[in-house]
């Protein structure tokens, strides 16, 4: 079921959270909110569940085109996780799963082993077979959050709404939950939306990711899109390391500087640390003078630190670690970067 | 010391349990032994004479039922005011705050007073309830009134904690699901805060079968009727006897306990899905 919300508008007292935000999720899309903290992404998600509403007057949140902005968020049919669980503790895993359904009104609640059924299954899905009977406070961050997802599972949401499920688990567990998540949707094909502030998750998992900031939507598109194309200095910047630099003019003597979107309106070149290429100093060559501070090789790639020589600006450039070998250059050596040219990239998205 | 003896941040159970056992004693453990050690000094018929006569009999039901109906109310109505203090944010919300624990500070006998000249027949209250029938002040219903006031800080102030530990997303949870709102408070809210909810009915019914100052003012102390038992005791002890108003003590006591350890049990299995 698509998701669309139209010009929605919320401000709490003097402070806007959203401003005539506008957002439209296809049907069987799983959708990332990503923003810094502040920028709004969880006031749209707790108005699309309808745990809040937006400013008298503003917009209309629409589910598969149907007007939903005055239904209670128990009518609406969402699924929605917490970031920090919200699991009933006085209840066993099973309870919390069943909930749901145990609220339902007698005509349309299903019979005791039909819940007891729907539970196990759902417990299974999540892979936690055998934990029904367990309390939330037995259970790992990772298998909470689990537990959370199959308890909004159960009442057969027509759209899944999480907010920031990951943020309180540790890196591993993170990592390997979002990737779960993800199979996990493809499975089941639910129309999905999650809030995040990580981009790595939001890039990672995402078919389409939403960039906000400041109460508005900056930019929608698939997470090549948005890291390689960024609508301006802010998207840049968020995603992922940006060179801001300042010199334009020596810059465009080595290398496409309008490629890929990096002169912004600002006056600015935005280019990121692997479309910078190192060269040694040779009499002749072109390219901008700079000198190398500080090597951090840990990793696939090796990260350079350098200084420009003329404006003493610092730069940020990856390589590859056999271009960095066949390189052979070492702290406070003269060197030479050019801008990568981005050509090939480019004529990939035409297709 | 051995190894295997356990290592934590702050040691010292050994002398803490050790003060704590001293102390108790003798605050609590010396004092009650000593009206214990002075039924010992009764044969087992004059012990039964003194505690199971029919006016003592009466008193303890008067006592008993009183502290019980009014702590139950207190468990209801303190839910709500400590709800209302804790949830939303309202002008003179720290006023009412205050008010609370005046119960807690009022010398008793002075709330005996006032609630007195409430509900007597030409009180404020008590004027237009008399025409009706409703006879509050020197009647069973005072003492219930008098143990309601004293009683109803206990409630809310161990709700309180409680009440703002409790995320609002639980409710939004219940919410997202289906439930309706009673479906929230009774399957969600209430049963996360029983165990404050039981530990408050038991402080104020602790509080409220000790209480004598106040209802002695207020309840005509009608010997049968509205007589409660730690009045009986004074009244015993005015008339020198001793033993008898310890014999009436000790049996107090021991319900109280007996009722004070069932609730912490309940309590316990109340709070049987933390740490298991």
């Amino acid at each position: 079921m698509s998701v669309t919300a139209t010009s929605i508008t919320k401000s709490f007292g003097r402070y806007t959270a959203l401003d005539d935000v506008s957002l439209d999720v296809g049907k069987g899309k799983l959708v990332a909110l990503l923003g810094p903290s502040g920028s709004g992404k969880t006031t749209l998600l707790r108005i699309i569940a309808g745990l809040e509403h937006a400013d008298a007057g503003s917009g209309a949140i629409r589910f598969h085109g149907q007007d939903v902005t005055t239904q209670p968020a128990g009518e609406r049919g969402v699924g929605f996780v917490f970031q920090h669980y919200a699991l009933f503790r006085h209840m066993t895993v099973f309870e919390n799963v069943a909930f749901g359904l145990r609220v339902r009104s007698r005509h349309q609640r299903p019979s005791s082993r039909e819940i007891a059924e729907r539970v196990e299954s759902l417990l299974g899905l999540v892979q936690l077979d055998g934990l029904g009977r367990r309390f939330p406070s037995q259970l790992s961050g990772g298998q909470r959050q689990r537990v959370a997802l199959a308890r909004a599972l159960a009442v057969e949401p027509k759209v899944l709404l999480l907010d920031e499920p990951f943020g309180a688990l540790d890196a591993k567990v993170r990592k390997d939950l979002r990737r779960w998540l993800r199979r996990f949707h493809d499975e089941v094909q639910l129309t999905t939306l999650f809030v995040t502030h990580d981009q790595e998750e939001a890039l990672e998992i995402a078919d389409e990711v939403v960039i906000m900031n400041q109460a508005r939507v900056e930019q929608v598109g698939t997470p090549q899109e948005v890291y390689d194309r960024p609508a301006n200095p802010f998207v840049y910047q968020f995603l992922g390391n940006v060179n801001v630099l300042r010199d334009v003019t020596a810059w465009s003597e080595t290398g496409p500087v309008l490629d890929n979107g990096r002169l912004a309106g600002d006056g600015l070149l935005y280019v990121r640390p692997h479309e910078i290429e190192v060269h040694l100093h040779q009499p002749g060559t072109a390219g901008v003078p700079a000198v190398l501070k500080h090597v951090h090789g840990a990793g696939s790639q090796v990260q350079l630190s350098l200084e420009l020589l003329s404006t003493r600006e610092p730069v940020e450039v990856e390589l590859s670690r056999a271009e960095f070998l066949a390189l052979s250059v070492r702290g406070n050596d003269p060197v030479l970067l050019r801008l990568r040219p981005t050509h090939a990239l480019e004529q990939d998205y035409a297709i | 010391m051995s190894s295997r003896s356990q290592r934590s941040v702050l040691p010292g159970f050994g002398l803490t349990l050790g003060f704590t056992i001293f102390y108790l004693g003798l605050i609590v453990l010396v004092p009650l032994s000593a009206a214990f050690l002075r039924t010992f000094g009764m044969t087992w018929s004059e012990f039964v004479a003194a505690v199971a006569s029919p006016r003592v009999l009466a008193s303890y039901r008067v006592s008993f039922g009183a502290s019980f109906a009014a702590a139950s109310v207190n468990m209801g109505f303190g839910f709500l005011v400590a709800w209302v203090l804790v949830r939303y944010p309202f002008p003179g919300k720290r006023i009412v705050d205050a008010l609370v624990d005046l119960p807690f500070a009022l010398p008793t006998a002075v709330a005996g007073i006032a609630l007195t000249a409430v509900y007597a027949k030409n009180g404020w209250v008590g004027q237009y309830l008399e025409p009706h029938g409703i006879k509050v002040a020197f009647s069973e219903i005072g003492v219930f009134v008098a143990l309601t006031f004293i009683g109803l800080p206990f409630v809310v102030r161990t709700l309180q904690p409680v009440l703002e530990e409790l995320e609002p997303e639980l409710e939004e949870a219940a919410a997202t699901l289906g439930a309706g709102r009673w479906q929230t408070i009774s399957r969600v809210i209430v049963p996360q805060l029983f165990p404050a909810l039981l530990t408050g009915f038991a402080l104020a019914f602790a509080r409220a079968l000790g209480e004598y100052g106040s209802v002695v003012f207020i309840s005509g102390n009608m010997p049968m009727r509205t007589e409660i038992a730690p009045l009986l005791i004074i009244t015993k002890l005015e008339q020198y006897d001793y033993r008898g108003a310890t014999a009436i003590a000790v049996v107090m006591l021991v319900a109280s306990f007996v009722l004070l350890l069932l609730i912490n049990l309940l309590q316990k299995w109340s709070r049987r899905y933390h740490r298991v």
